[in-house]
């Protein structure tokens, strides 16, 4: 297994997510002898995962069973370890498809944070592509470093413990996309300018409050940056259920002298597949602003 | 693709490139072509300057229809508008404040007046531009600018250029799918370098476009398309490398049953008579009606051979006959060999697909998504993501449901998504007014393993855990 390369069996040292159930998920590192409690019991690594095909049922313990699936950049999205408040799968999309990325892309990034959109990232620019990442907090940048070595994607990408503001970003003229998740971007914009190809490229910013939105499109402005554009996206996620809605008892529309008891039983109803929203949802990630480099 | 920083040329227009032109929000997917003729936005002009430039660059158009780079323009110069009102209490609407006439504004352009001139020269005809706030003077500018510049940008095509492209000029050849729900489908669908995807549109050949840049040339697409071949225009305007199109296999739903049930025999001719009558889009018809369909389709050639035959006693029609002749035979020779290609075709793409081990599944397109995410869904390897595009829900409920019951999925999820933009500007900032109402509908989830007749005993010993598990899942 790899995050940029599927495979077809489990091996020692992958990571497998465990697939409890509806949003129940925990990713683990297979390990010969090692063990995994669930609530079902518990995973022997030896027996119930090593060779078993990516995707299959394994019994517990406790006679109940889970699927273990290979791991994707968006599954690990949803089990990794915080260290940061982390981008979501939905924004990450956008970043994606919005700083045009794909296969041989390089790009910067700051800060690395807890790594979901650098996994998502390194995904799509494999396999000739490189990442660099900044992350200023030396033990997330360590972390992050291990992570993805062990994620078997470490030759895709370069950790740098340094404050982006100050020091930029560790490389020149390479980049094709800059991404900026950090309190203050638009002190970054000028070490993003700096970063990207003299052909040009795309950039990308994510506050969540507008003054910071407001702030990063003047200094994008100020640099001659083209194409500013400020976009949020909302994912609404549908419940799907049936519904029985019951039906009013008009009555009979005999005359009233018929016994009241030969009457058609009130429990009528008439039931429907539908949708219904999530009682809570996310109201607000971030605000994304994009803008074009023009090439000198 | 590693890019030394020094070597511009394959950041340059090419004769023959297929490039996107942008003008405000407005795309248009254009090829290079010498001595062409373009039209856009309503300006008209030839796209000859454009190569060796660089992509990106704007141009200004001129009289005659001659592009001109236009360089890294000046800071705008809505600075010199020194003198601004405070409100506009008293402004009136009296119709009479810009003192140029329509007439004399054609006049202007007659005279070949760069754009940015004649937007001066409105400013200084208007009577009530120095009496509006800052605000107001900015717009009224950024309006007559967009009105009267005659400018074009050259862009390189990308999968957000053509998809925000279609978005905007034909929705509907796309099943009203908005670009920021194609982004959702390529990252759910795990899209990458190196896998085997499954792609069935009829979205224009965007989404085909979308999945292989995405995989860059590595890995492997097959196009399952409905009717007599696939459409791939969309994707075409990507401009790809050659290569790219290598990894690209096609391979007609009309197959499928076939082809799960092992009964697809690639080395029958009568395949390809079998697409044949496809490409009328008639696949309802027998064979022999298929056969007639298709002589009837090199009908010029065998009308005028009938007629020929009744008419012609004279040498020089024999002659001419005998052209005919061995033009048919060519064309027939030619036919063999399109045929021969085609089963070829259909042959690499149903190896690709016999393993049913396909690494990813993407289906957008107007048929109902039911059947064709049940039937494709087989040739998934387990643990591999899909997703379902439809432009309306109810469908995709029914998909649902329906997976649900026959299982082989987990993590199933039906979704929409909202964007809204955002002006950002000092002191006026606030969502666009306008915002798109629906860009869609997915349904995303996991292949898994579908239960095995091994697995049969063990569930027989643990019956109890198994019923407390499966009121779990019921509800994922």
């Amino acid at each position: 297994m790899s995050f940029v390369e599927y495979s077809e069996f489990i091996q020692e040292g992958d990571v497998a997510i465990i697939f409890l159930g509806h949003d129940s998920m925990m990713p683990v590192k297979v390990q010969q002898g090692a063990q995994t409690q669930t609530r079902y019991g518990v995973i022997r690594h030896s027996k119930d995962l090593i060779g078993q095909r990516f995707g299959t049922k394994v019994t517990c313990s406790k006679g109940g069973w889970v699927y273990v699936l290979h791991p994707t950049p968006e599954l690990w999205t949803l089990n990794l370890p915080h260290r940061t408040q982390i981008l979501y799968t939905t924004d990450i999309a956008n970043i994606t498809m919005m700083l045009d990325l794909k296969p041989g892309s390089v790009v910067c990034e700051s800060g690395t944070g807890s790594g979901s959109l650098s996994h998502a990232i390194l995904r799509t620019i494999a396999p000739t592509g490189h990442l660099h990442t900044v992350e200023f907090h030396q033990q997330r940048a360590e972390k992050a470093a291990e992570e993805f070595r062990e994620h078997r994607v470490g030759h895709l990408v370069t950790v740098r413990n340094q404050d982006v503001c100050k020091e930029g970003f560790g490389v020149t003229g390479v980049a094709d996309a800059v991404f900026l998740d950090i309190p203050s971007p638009w002190e970054a914009i000028k070490h993003a300018k700096n970063a990207m190809k003299r052909q040009g490229g795309r950039v990308c910013s994510f506050s969540p409050c507008i003054e910071q939105v407001q702030k990063t499109v003047e200094a994008l402005a100020d640099e001659g940056f083209q194409e500013i554009s400020t976009l949020e996206v909302l994912l609404r996620v549908h419940d799907v259920r049936s519904i029985t809605l019951p039906l009013p008892d008009f009555g009979s529309d005999q005359p009233l002298e018929t016994p009241t008891d030969t009457r058609v039983p009130s429990n009528a109803s008439v039931l429907c597949k539908t949708t219904t929203p999530p009682r809570d949802m996310a109201g607000h990630t971030g605000y994304l602003t994009f803008a074009t480099k023009p090439s000198v | 693709m590693a890019d030394n920083g020094d070597n511009d040329s394959q950041h340059r227009v090419n004769e023959g490139d297929y490039v996107v032109l942008k003008r405000g929000d407005i795309y248009k997917a254009v090829q290079i072509q010498k001595k062409k003729k373009t039209v856009f936005e309503k300006q008209w002009f030839f796209l000859d300057n454009a190569v060796g430039e660089l992509y990106g660059t704007t141009f200004e158009v001129v009289t005659g229809g001659t592009l001109q780079p236009r360089k890294p323009k000046c800071a705008e110069s809505s600075a010199d508008a020194k003198e601004a009102g405070t409100d506009n209490r008293n402004i009136l609407d009296d119709g009479k404040s810009q003192k140029l006439t329509r007439d004399d504004i054609e006049t202007l352009k007659e005279q070949g007046l760069k754009g940015q001139e004649i937007v001066q020269q409105l400013i200084e005809n208007s009577t009530t531009f120095r009496d509006k706030t800052e605000f107001a003077q900015e717009k009224y500018i950024k309006k007559k600018k967009k009105k009267y510049e005659n400018s074009v940008m050259v862009l390189r095509p990308s999968c957000r250029v053509l998809a925000m492209m279609y978005h905007g000029r034909e929705p509907g050849k796309i099943c009203h799918l908005r670009y920021d729900t194609l982004a959702q489908m390529l990252t759910l669908g795990n899209i990458h370098a190196g896998s085997k995807v499954l792609v069935f549109e009829t979205c224009a050949g965007l989404v085909l476009g979308a999945v292989m840049e995405r995989m860059g040339g590595y890995g492997s697409v097959v196009q399952m398309y409905p009717g007599g071949g696939p459409v791939r225009a969309g994707m075409e305007s990507f401009g790809f490398p050659s290569h790219f199109h290598d990894t690209l296999h096609e391979f007609p739903i009309c197959h499928v049953n076939a082809l799960l049930a092992g009964a697809l025999d690639t080395e029958a001719k009568d395949i390809d008579a079998d697409s044949g009558q496809a490409n009328g889009d008639k696949s309802n018809l027998t064979q022999t009606d298929s056969e007639k369909a298709e002589s009837k389709e090199c009908s010029p050639d065998t009308e005028d051979q009938c007629m020929e035959t009744s008419t012609s006693t004279d040498p020089a029609a024999d002659k001419e006959r005998e052209e005919r002749e061995k033009l048919r035979e060519i064309r027939g020779q030619e036919k063999k060999v399109k045929m021969e290609e085609k089963r070829k075709k259909l042959a690499a793409a149903a190896a690709v697909l016999e393993g049913r081990n396909a690494d990813g599944l993407v289906i957008a397109s107007r048929f109902h998504p039911c059947p064709v995410l049940l039937g494709l869904i087989k040739f998934l390897a387990p643990s591999r993501p899909f997703v379902v595009y439809s432009q309306y829900k109810e469908p995709l409920i029914e998909c649902y449901t329906k997976l649900r019951e026959q299982g082989g999925a987990v993590s199933l999820r039906l979704t929409d998504s909202w964007i809204r933009h955002y002006q950002v500007l000092p002191n006026r900032t606030h969502p666009v007014l306008l915002m798109s109402g629906g860009g869609g509908y997915l349904l995303s989830g996991t292949t898994v393993a579908t239960d095995t007749p091994k697995m049969g005993p063990t569930r027989g010993e643990e019956p109890a855990a198994k019923r407390l598990k499966l009121t779990e899942t019921t509800e994922g």
